[in-house]
C-alpha cells in the first residue's frame, strides 16, 4: 500500500512536470517567434520536445532501476528510486526549455524520438518469441538435468505422478520416482490429430470446392460468413460439446456395433476438432483455387471438359501445394490444441491404436503438470516444459515448411502468367 | 472425321453423370459443416436456455429463537429439505441485522435447491418419492414456480449450483481484457506503423516481419508457459490474476492486432501519402493526421476481432492459474479472478448434473458477447469500406 | 433457299443501320460453318453487342479485326459459349452450327466447345507435361484406346502445330518449360488432337514475339486445310497476310465484313477505310 501512495506520487509529480514542461517551452518558443526570429519549427513542437526531454529520461532511468532490481537482486528502496528518477526529470526539464532556441529543429528531434519509439514496440514481437523460446528452453533444460532425454524421447511410459513425492522427500513411497517417455503422449496426440484432420481435410477441402466452382454467389455470401463462425467458437465451447454430447453419442453407436469405447474416447475430441479446422481449411483452399489462373480453367473448358474434370484433373493438381501447405498448417493447428483434448480426452497415458480407447496427448499432459499445488522445482512440473519444447519445435517446423511451400505456390503462378 | 452433336451428346452422358457427383459430394460436404452448426446451436440453446430459469417456492419462514443460530430451523421441515441452503444460511444474519424480525414470520419465494429445480426440468436428480410428490402438490398450488434466474446474472461461483453465478467471472474477462488491450493494442499499433510507414526494408525488418507470423501461429498454450515462466516466476507478477492473464493474453493478440492494422495501413492509398508530404508534412505527420484516420476502421475490425480471440482462450490461463473459485466479484487487477471461459470449463467439470446446465448457460452469454463483437466488427467494415 | 433469304435480311438490316451498302464475298464453293443471326449480347445493363449477323466459311480464316472494346473478343466467345462463364450475361439472337442454335437449352455447352476448340490470347498449358497436355482431352473424349494411338495421336497433333521437332525429345518434361510461342503452339496442338471443326483464336499472337508470330501465321495458312478459324487480331496486316474473310467490328457491331482483299484494297465503308489506313484505333 506505502509503494502504491508512493508510485501515485511520482505518477503526479511527473505529469505536474510535463505540463510545466509543455508550457514553458511554449511560452517560450512564443516569445522568440513574438521577437520577430524565425524558428524551425512550430511552437507546439517546442512544447513538445521539452515534455519529452522532461518525462523520456525519468522514465528511463525508473525502467532501469526496477530491471536492476529484478535482475540483479539489488536493494534500491523504492522511494529513493522514484525521487532519484524525478530529479531526472527535473534536470531534463531544464535541459529542454534551454533548447528552445530557433536554430534548433524541434520536429526532427521529436520524429527521431518517434521512430526510437515504434521501433522499439516492434522489437518486442520479437522479445515475445525469444521469451517463449528462452523460458522453455530453460525449463526443460533444468528437467533434462533430473531426467534422462533418452527416455524422454524413447521411453514408452508416461507416469510423473511418482516423482513428486520423490520432490517432497517421500521417495521410498513412490516406485522410485516418475518415469517420462513421452511416446505414448505423441502418440496420442497423432491419434486425435488424424482423426481431426481425416474429418477437417475432406469436409474442408469439398466445402471450398462448392463455393469457389460451383456455388451461386449468393450462397457463397451466406455460406462463407457462415462456416467463419465456426472458427470463432471458443475451443472450450467445443470441448464441452465434445465430451457432453458427442462422446454419448460415439459410444452408443459403437455399441450398437458391438464395440466397447470410453466416454472419454479418442473419436469425440477429434471429430470436435475437426470440425472447428474445417472453416480454417476452407478459406486456405478457397485461397489457393482463386488464385489458380482462371485460363487454365477456361483452356480445359475449351477443350470441351466439364466443370468438374476442369477442377478435378486441372485445378486441383495446380493448387495442390496450396492445399497441401494449408492442410500442415491446420495440422499444427490441432497438435497445439489444447482444451477440447482437456475437456473431452482422457488423462491416461495409453499406447494403442484403437481410437475407442482412451488416451491422452502432450497438451493434456502441459496442463495436468502444472494445475495443482505441486513444487514447482519437481521433474513433474518442469516435464511440462519439455513437452513444451517439443511442441513448440514441430508446429514452427511445419508453420515454416508450409509458409516456404505457398510462397513457391504463389511464386510460380505469377511467373507463368508471361 | 468430325462428329454431330447428337452423337457426342450421347458419348458425354455418361461423363456428365460421373461430374455431377463432385458437385454433389462437394454441396454435401458444406452441408455437413453447416448442419453442424446447427446442431452445435441447437444442442447449446436446449442445454443452456433453462440456465435462465431458476425453480423458486414460496416458503414461511418463522424467525423463532432456533433459527438465530440455525437457519433451517425456520422452516417448515417438509419443506426445508426442498430450499437452497444458502437460503438457510442467510437467516440468522438476518435476524442478527435486524432485531425486529425475531418472532415474526413471513411468506417469500425463495430459491429451491437444485435437485428439486431439475427436477422441475425434467433433468435426473436425487429426490425421494415423497419429496417428488410434495414438489408435485406445491407446483398445482401455485407454490412452486420457475422464475427468470437473476442470480445466475449477479452472483459468483458457488459450489451450490443453483447458487452459481457468472458475474465474478464476467466482471474477471472484463478486467483482464482491459489489460489485454491496454498492452496489445498501443504496441501492436505502433509496430505495425513502424514497419509500414517508417522500417527500412532490410534484414532486421524482415526478420520482424517472419517473427510475427510465425507468433500468430504458436498453440496459445505455449503463451501460458511463456506467462508462467516470465511474468509469473520472474517478474513477480500475482498468479492468478488479470494482470498476469492479460498480459499472457496481449501477447497472443498482438499479431492479430499488427496483422489486421498493417492491412489497414495498407490499403491508404500512396498518392494521399505523397499529397501530405507535398506540403512539407514530416512523416510522422503525414501518418498521425492523414494516414492514421483514414486507417482507424481497419485497426478497430482488427482488435475487436482480436480481443474477441482472446476473450474465448482459456488454455494459456489455465497455466497462469486463472481457473481460480471465485464467490465475490472483485475489481482488483491483482487478486486472484476467473474470466468466462473459464468458469465454463471449471463448471464443465463439476458432476453435479446441475451444472451441465449452468456450463451451457454461460456458454451461451460468451456467444452472445462473441458474436455481438463480431458483427460489430463486420458492421464497422461494411460501413467505412472504401475502394480507392 | 432459305439461307438466301436471310442473308438478303441481313444485308438490308445491316445496310439500315449503317447507312452503307454492306458487300459481302459471293465465291461460291465455300461450304456454311457457323451463322449468327441478329446477335446481341449484354454484360449487365451494358450491350457490348448489336444484332450481330456474320456467315463463316468452312476451311477458312476468318479474322475479326477493330479497335479495342468494340466487341471482336465477346463475339468470339458467343461461338463456343465461353461467355456462360461470365455472370450477368444476357444474349439473343441465334449462333448457329449445323442448323442447331448454339444456345438453345437442350444444346449442351460440353458437347459445343468439343467442336469449336478455342486458343487463347496468352498460352496457357496446363500445369503437366507436354505430352499430357495434347493427349488428356482426346482420352478424355475418347477417341483414342489404346496407348499406341495416343502416342500417334500427340505426334500428329504436335506435328501439325509445327512443334514435334522441338519437342520430341523432352515430352515428359512440363509444359511450362516451353518458351511463349512454343507454349503458344502447344496449345494449338491441344486444340486440334480433339480434331474440332472450329478453332477460335483469341489474338493468338499478341503475346508473343515477331518471330513466333510468324511461325503461327504459317501455321494458320496450313491449318485452314483442315478446320474452319475464326481469329480476333489486333494487328491489320497479320488480318490481311492469314485471313480468307475479314470483318470489322466497332462499337459491337459488325460494319463491314468482306473478302479480305476487298477489305484492304477498296473497303465499302468509311470507318472501315479510316481504321485500315489508321486514322483511329
Amino acid at each position: 500500500m506505502q509503494t502504491n501512495q508512493i508510485f501515485l506520487l511520482f505518477c503526479g509529480i511527473l505529469l505536474l512536470l510535463g505540463l510545466v514542461a509543455f508550457f514553458l517551452g511554449r511560452a517560450k518558443a512564443a516569445r522568440v517567434r513574438g521577437a520577430g526570429i524565425s524558428m524551425y519549427a512550430q511552437p507546439d513542437q517546442y512544447a513538445w520536445f521539452t515534455v519529452l526531454s522532461t518525462a523520456g529520461p525519468a522514465l528511463m532511468v525508473g525502467a532501469i532501476g526496477a530491471f536492476v532490481m529484478l535482475l540483479l537482486g539489488a536493494e534500491i528502496p523504492t522511494f529513493y528510486l522514484l525521487s532519484g528518477s524525478l530529479v531526472v526529470a527535473a534536470v531534463g526539464l531544464a535541459v529542454g526549455v534551454m533548447q528552445v532556441r530557433p536554430e534548433f529543429h524541434a520536429r526532427q528531434a521529436i520524429e527521431h524520438v518517434i521512430r526510437l519509439l515504434l521501433a522499439g514496440a516492434a522489437l518486442i514481437s520479437i522479445f515475445t518469441t525469444f521469451g517463449i523460446l528462452f523460458s522453455i528452453i530453460f525449463e526443460a533444460l533444468r528437467f533434462f538435468q533430473k531426467e534422462s532425454l533418452w527416455e524422454f524421447i524413447t521411453g514408452t511410459t508416461w507416469s510423473p505422478g511418482a516423482s513428486f513425492l520423490e520432490a517432497a522427500g517421500r521417495a521410498e513411497e513412490g516406485s522410485g520416482g516418475g518415469q517420462f517417455g513421452s511416446i505414448p503422449l505423441f502418440a496420442g496426440t497423432m491419434m486425435i490429430t488424424l482423426i481431426a484432420m481425416l474429418v477437417a481435410i475432406p469436409i474442408g477441402l469439398m466445402s471450398s470446392i462448392y463455393m469457389s466452382e460451383f456455388a451461386p454467389h449468393r450462397v457463397r455470401g451466406i455460406a462463407k460468413p457462415m462456416l467463419e463462425i465456426l472458427a470463432g467458437i471458443p475451443t472450450v465451447v467445443y470441448g464441452f460439446f465434445a465430451a457432453i454430447t458427442v462422446a454419448p453419442i460415439i459410444v452408443d453407436v459403437a455399441g450398437f456395433f458391438g464395440l466397447d469405447a470410453a466416454y472419454n474416447n479418442a473419436v469425440a475430441p477429434g471429430m470436435v476438432m475437426g470440425i472447428m479446422i474445417i472453416p480454417f481449411i476452407s478459406s486456405l483452399s478457397d485461397d489457393v483455387i482463386n488464385s489458380v489462373p482462371d485460363s487454365l480453367r477456361q483452356g480445359a473448358l475449351a477443350l470441351g471438359m466439364t466443370n468438374s474434370e476442369t477442377i478435378k484433373h486441372v485445378v486441383l493438381p495446380a493448387a495442390l501445394p496450396g492445399i497441401i501447405s494449408a492442410s500442415l498448417l491446420a495440422v499444427s493447428r490441432a497438435l497445439g490444441e489444447t482444451m477440447i483434448v482437456v475437456m473431452a480426452a482422457g488423462m491416461r497415458p495409453n499406447l494403442t491404436a484403437n481410437p475407442l480407447e482412451d488416451m491422452t496427448t502432450v497438451t493434456v499432459s502441459i496442463v495436468a503438470a502444472l494445475t495443482g499445488d505441486q513444487e514447482f522445482e519437481s521433474s513433474a512440473t518442469l516435464s511440462a516444459f519439455a513437452l513444451g519444447l517439443a511442441l513448440f519445435v514441430v508446429t514452427l517446423t511445419l508453420n515454416i515448411v508450409s509458409v516456404v511451400m505457398i510462397r513457391r505456390f504463389r511464386e510460380k503462378y505469377r511467373i507463368n502468367d508471361l | 472425321m468430325s462428329h454431330s452433336f447428337d452423337e457426342i451428346s450421347a458419348q458425354l452422358k455418361r461423363r456428365h453423370r460421373k461430374s455431377a457427383r463432385l458437385k454433389w459430394m462437394s454441396m454435401a460436404s458444406l452441408g455437413i459443416a453447416l448442419l453442424f452448426l446447427v446442431v452445435f446451436f441447437a444442442d447449446m440453446l436446449n442445454k443452456g436456455l433453462p440456465a435462465f430459469q431458476q425453480a423458486y417456492v414460496q416458503v414461511e419462514v418463522d424467525y423463532n429463537e432456533d433459527a438465530e443460530t440455525m437457519g433451517r430451523a425456520a422452516l417448515d421441515p417438509e419443506i426445508a429439505s426442498l430450499v437452497s441452503r444458502s437460503f438457510e444460511r442467510l437467516i440468522p444474519g438476518m435476524i442478527r441485522d435486524d432485531a425486529d424480525l425475531l418472532g415474526t414470520t413471513e411468506t417469500r419465494w425463495v430459491l429451491t435447491n437444485s435437485q428439486v429445480d431439475q427436477y422441475l426440468k425434467g433433468h435426473r436428480n436425487e429426490l425421494s418419492d415423497d419429496e417428488k410428490a410434495a414438489i408435485d402438490e406445491r407446483v398445482e398450488d401455485g407454490q412452486v414456480d420457475m422464475k427468470f434466474n437473476t442470480t445466475f446474472f449477479s452472483q459468483g461461483d458457488s459450489k451450490m449450483a443453483e447458487r452459481a453465478g457468472i458475474m465474478a467471472a464476467a466482471v474477471g474477462t472484463i478486467m483482464t481484457m482491459l489489460v489485454t488491450l491496454a498492452v496489445s493494442f498501443p504496441i501492436g499499433v505502433m509496430t505495425a506503423i513502424y514497419l509500414e510507414e517508417f522500417a527500412p526494408d532490410n534484414r532486421f525488418t524482415q526478420a520482424i516481419e517472419i517473427n510475427i507470423n510465425n507468433l500468430a501461429a504458436i498453440p496459445s498454450i505455449l503463451f501460458g508457459l511463456l506467462g508462467l515462466a516470465v511474468f509469473i516466476n520472474f517478474f513477480g507478477v500475482p498468479r492468478s490474476s488479470p494482470l498476469v492473464g492479460g498480459l499472457t493474453l496481449a501477447l497472443m493478440t498482438l499479431p492479430v492486432i499488427i496483422i489486421s492494422t498493417r492491412a489497414a495501413l495498407r490499403s491508404v492509398p500512396d498518392s494521399i501519402r505523397q499529397g501530405a508530404f507535398a506540403v512539407g508534412c514530416s512523416r510522422w505527420q503525414v501518418v498521425r493526421d492523414h494516414v492514421l484516420p483514414l486507417a482507424l476502421p481497419g485497426i478497430m475490425t482488427g482488435s475487436i476481432i482480436g480481443l474477441a480471440q482472446a476473450m474465448g482462450e482459456t488454455a494459456p490461463l489455465i497455466i497462469v492459474g486463472m481457473v481460480a473459485f471465485i464467490p465475490d466479484v472483485s475489481a482488483s487487477f491483482t487478486e486472484a479472478a476467473t474470466v468466462l471461459p473459464a468458469q465454463v470449463f471449471t463448471w464443465a467439470g463439476e458432476p453435479e448434473r446441475a451444472f451441465v446446465e449452468k456450463t451451457a448457460g454461460g456458454i451461451l452469454v460468451l456467444l452472445a458477447v462473441l458474436i455481438f463483437m463480431n458483427a460489430t466488427a463486420v458492421m464497422l467494415r461494411k460501413k467505412f469500406e472504401r475502394r480507392w | 433457299m432459305n439461307s438466301q433469304v436471310a442473308e438478303r435480311e441481313m444485308t438490308s438490316m445491316t445496310s439500315q443501320r449503317t447507312g452503307q451498302p454492306v458487300t459481302r464475298n459471293e465465291q461460291v464453293g465455300h461450304d456454311l460453318s457457323v451463322r449468327v443471326r441478329d446477335l446481341s449480347l449484354w454484360y449487365g445493363e451494358h450491350q457490348a453487342l448489336h444484332n450481330v449477323n456474320i456467315d463463316i466459311y468452312q476451311k477458312n480464316v476468318t479474322a475479326l479485326i477493330g479497335p479495342s472494346g468494340c466487341g471482336k473478343s465477346t463475339f468470339l466467345r458467343c461461338l463456343n459459349r465461353m461467355n456462360d462463364l461470365i455472370r450477368n450475361v444476357r444474349i439473343q439472337g441465334r449462333v448457329e452450327m449445323d442448323g442447331r442454335d448454339v444456345n438453345e437449352p437442350k444444346m449442351d455447352e460440353v458437347a459445343l466447345r468439343r467442336r469449336v476448340g478455342m486458343v487463347f490470347q496468352k498460352p496457357n498449358p496446363f500445369p503437366k507435361s507436354i505430352f499430357e497436355n495434347v493427349a488428356y482431352a482426346p482420352r478424355m473424349h475418347d477417341l483414342v484406346s489404346r496407348k499406341a494411338d495416343q502416342d500417334e495421336l500427340v505426334e500428329r497433333s504436335l506435328r501439325d502445330a509445327g512443334l514435334w521437332e522441338e519437342v520430341k525429345d523432352k515430352l515428359h518434361q512440363p509444359g511450362t518449360s516451353l518458351s511463349g510461342g512454343q507454349q503458344q503452339r502447344l496449345c494449338i496442338a491441344r486444340a486440334i488432337a480433339v480434331q474440332p471443326d472450329v478453332i477460335l483464336m483469341d489474338e493468338p499472337t499478341s503475346a508473343l514475339d515477331p518471330i513466333s508470330t510468324a511461325t503461327i501465321e504459317d501455321l494458320m495458312d496450313k491449318l485452314k486445310k483442315q478446320f474452319t478459324i475464326v481469329t480476333v487480331t489486333h494487328n491489320m496486316q497479320q488480318a490481311a497476310r492469314v485471313a480468307d474473310y475479314t470483318a470489322f467490328f466497332h462499337l459491337g457491331e459488325i460494319i463491314e465484313y468482306n473478302d479480305t482483299k476487298t477489305m484492304f484494297s477498296n473497303p465499302h465503308t468509311k470507318k472501315a477505310e479510316d481504321y485500315i489506313t489508321g486514322r483511329f484505333g
